[in-house]
């Protein structure tokens, strides 16, 4: 075998990067079949529940596609706790960090990666659990504009996942504890990001300090646009909501590559974010 | 790579500040892990790294792999400092740990390779012809498609040094790379590593090892490491040839309660004594100064009516240099290590 191996540098590698990091996350998906039952069926459960109720209580029936659509947004939340913000800790407990260290490669671009093949496994959960409960509920939708939805759908992500690559070096610098932090913030954000209710219902600044989380007004916007009434119940206009999406992504993309960097300098600093011994 | 060394240090050293313990305020909170470290490593040399756990083996390649800054000195890895390019040797580099577990078990071994291959900028096509090959030359061919979660560890270790051949890499670091493999299969990886060495002059590999045979067959030259210091470096042939003008004798003996090594050590040409009780009998391994010491070893154990059951003189092998420079086999050192009195 020759040493002399032809290898992409600069932005090729950093694509190749990203679409190698993806890849175990997209494929991992279809073999390990158990996301039907955790991530479909068990949502589909807690949105029937909240359709029950606001079926009981006579809620607007609009309230019903609220509920299908925040069951569906679930999937991005747990798959940013789980699988994003956890991930460079799990990472460095197999090896796997010291090697992406290692490589002539960049972390910001593995980081992406791993979003990437997250939001793509995820989506599919998404759209599961939309198809479904939309059938099953018979759910009424009115797309208002479609290029504002593909929009927010977009910022929403890009903000999301920039958010879970910015706390990925957060939670490693905090090693153990970071499970318990997935466990505690769970919960909490069903509530305030306003998954299965539309959070106009919050006071103004409750729902402003919730909008921190940006699929509080990605689902905010998004159920504006695709729900005859939606506009009414929602918390601000959608090109407001737009605009602090926007900002969002790029706060929390350039606070994930700072802290990546800072994260990589303390490891090779300190030597024990590479490694569990010391 | 232009550098007349491929690997060279001066003076490095490293010092880990320990987390505090409350409970123990009275410990000392650094780890001297390497201490004045100077090597060079010359192209195309396999240089082996020997030591017992815990001898700052694994804390050198970390500097060296540039995941770790030293604290002291400078490294400098194909002519470039691994501290402050890091970027321009990472694209040169590879390294494979023993009982890694890297990868994503829901991969196949393909897969994973394939990975890897695209954190170094491989294409594909190559990727998979090279992945290919080595996968037939580790005997790995029929798991190419298994999930590594499926694997033994003995051929997810296999995986593992597939990882670090495949780029290509000028200098590759293997710590431990035989750990969890059974005999015949590190005894495969090693003549893979010396066919690797041999094919190109430019290649590099360094290797750490605590198992003797593994230094002595494989190595052009070996750093003996203890306690974060490199304590002899020379070609196995030349550090054991300081020990041939003394004469190395085993004895095993009749099983005798009181048996000390001390009682020989007092005795005059006595260089080293390691006493071993064994299953109904005692091993006694002398190092003296000449032959003619043997007869006062004969004569106390006489005395104190010790049968001998067998005797012989043997070659200086690397771990009789250990226990010269030491004064403590690989072993017990890793065991007076292991019990907190190491450094």
């Amino acid at each position: 075998m020759e040493t002399a191996i032809r290898k992409n540098t600069g932005w090729r590698l950093f694509i190749q990067t990203i679409l190698g990091r993806a890849y175990p996350r997209v494929v991992g998906m279809a073999r390990e079949k158990s996301w039907l039952f955790f991530e479909i069926f068990l949502p589909m459960l807690s949105v029937s529940a909240y359709v029950f109720v606001y079926r009981a209580i006579g809620a607007p029936k609009e309230y019903i596609g609220f509920v299908v659509m925040g069951g569906a947004m679930t999937a991005f939340w747990m798959n940013i706790l789980w699988s994003m913000s956890s991930q460079l800790y799990w990472e460095k407990e197999t090896g796997n960090l010291a090697l992406y260290i290692m490589a002539p490669t960049q972390l910001m671009a593995i980081l992406l990666g791993m979003a990437l093949g997250g939001l793509v496994a995820t989506a599919q959960r998404a759209l599961a659990i939309i198809l479904l409960g939309s059938l099953a509920f018979k759910v009424e939708y009115a797309l208002g504009s479609f290029w504002q939805l593909l929009l927010v759908f977009f910022l929403a992500m890009a903000a999301l996942y920039g958010m879970g690559m910015m706390t990925s070096s957060l939670f490693l610098l905090l090693s153990r504890e970071a499970w318990h932090l997935a466990n505690l913030a769970q919960e909490p954000i069903y509530l305030a990001s306003g998954f299965y209710f539309p959070i106009k219902s919050f006071n103004f600044w409750v729902a402003a300090a919730a909008s921190i989380i940006p699929l509080t007004l990605g689902l905010d916007a998004m159920r504006q646009l695709v729900f005859p009434s939606g506009a009414l119940l929602g918390f601000l206009s959608v090109k407001v909501e737009i605009a602090i999406l926007f900002g969002l992504m790029v706060v929390f993309i350039s606070s994930a590559r700072l802290l990546l960097g800072k994260m990589e300098r303390l490891a090779i600093r300190e030597g024990r974010l590479t490694e569990s011994r010391r | 790579m232009s550098a007349e060394y491929s690997i060279e240090t001066e003076g490095l050293g490293r010092t880990y500040r320990l987390r505090e313990n409350k409970k123990k305020k009275d410990q000392p909170r650094e780890l001297v892990a390497l201490t004045g470290v100077n090597l060079q490593v010359q192209r195309g040399e396999l240089f082996g790294l020997l030591g017992p756990n815990g001898a700052g083996k694994t804390t050198l390649i970390k500097i060296l792999t540039t995941l770790l800054g030293p604290s002291t000195g400078w490294a400098k890895v194909a002519g470039y400092d691994v501290h402050r390019e890091t970027v321009k040797v990472r694209p040169l580099i590879n390294m494979v740990s023993g009982g890694e577990s890297s990868g994503y078990g829901l991969l196949t071994v393909r897969e994973n390779l394939w990975m890897f291959s695209q954190f170094y900028g491989m294409q594909s096509v190559e990727a998979y012809k090279y992945i290919d090959q080595l996968l037939a030359e580790f005997g790995l061919a029929d798991r190419a498609n298994t999930k590594s979660s499926d694997l033994s560890t003995g051929l997810r270790q296999k995986m593992n040094i597939i990882r670090g051949f495949m780029t290509g890499p000028e200098v590759l670091f293997l710590d431990e790379p035989t750990l969890g493999l059974d005999v015949g299969a590190s005894r495969d990886v090693r003549s893979f590593v010396r066919r690797w060495i041999n094919e190109n002059p430019r290649r590099t590999l360094l290797l750490t090892t605590h198992t003797m045979v593994e230094a002595d067959e494989l190595c052009d030259r070996v750093a003996i490491i203890n306690r974060g210091r490199v304590l002899a470096c020379d070609t196995p042939a030349a550090l054991k040839h300081e020990l041939q003008q003394e004469a190395i004798f085993n004895l095993d003996v009749s099983a005798q309660n009181g048996l000390e090594a001390a009682a020989f050590e007092a005795l005059p040409g006595v260089r080293k004594v390691q006493l071993t009780p064994l299953d109904g009998h005692s091993q006694l391994q002398f190092i003296l100064a000449e032959e003619s010491v043997l007869s006062a070893v004969v004569n106390t154990l006489t005395q104190r009516d010790v049968t001998i059951l067998n005797l012989t003189k043997r070659e200086p092998t690397l771990e009789d240099v250990f226990v010269t420079l030491v004064g403590r086999s690989m072993a017990e050192e890793e065991k007076v290590g292991s019990n907190g009195n190491g450094h």
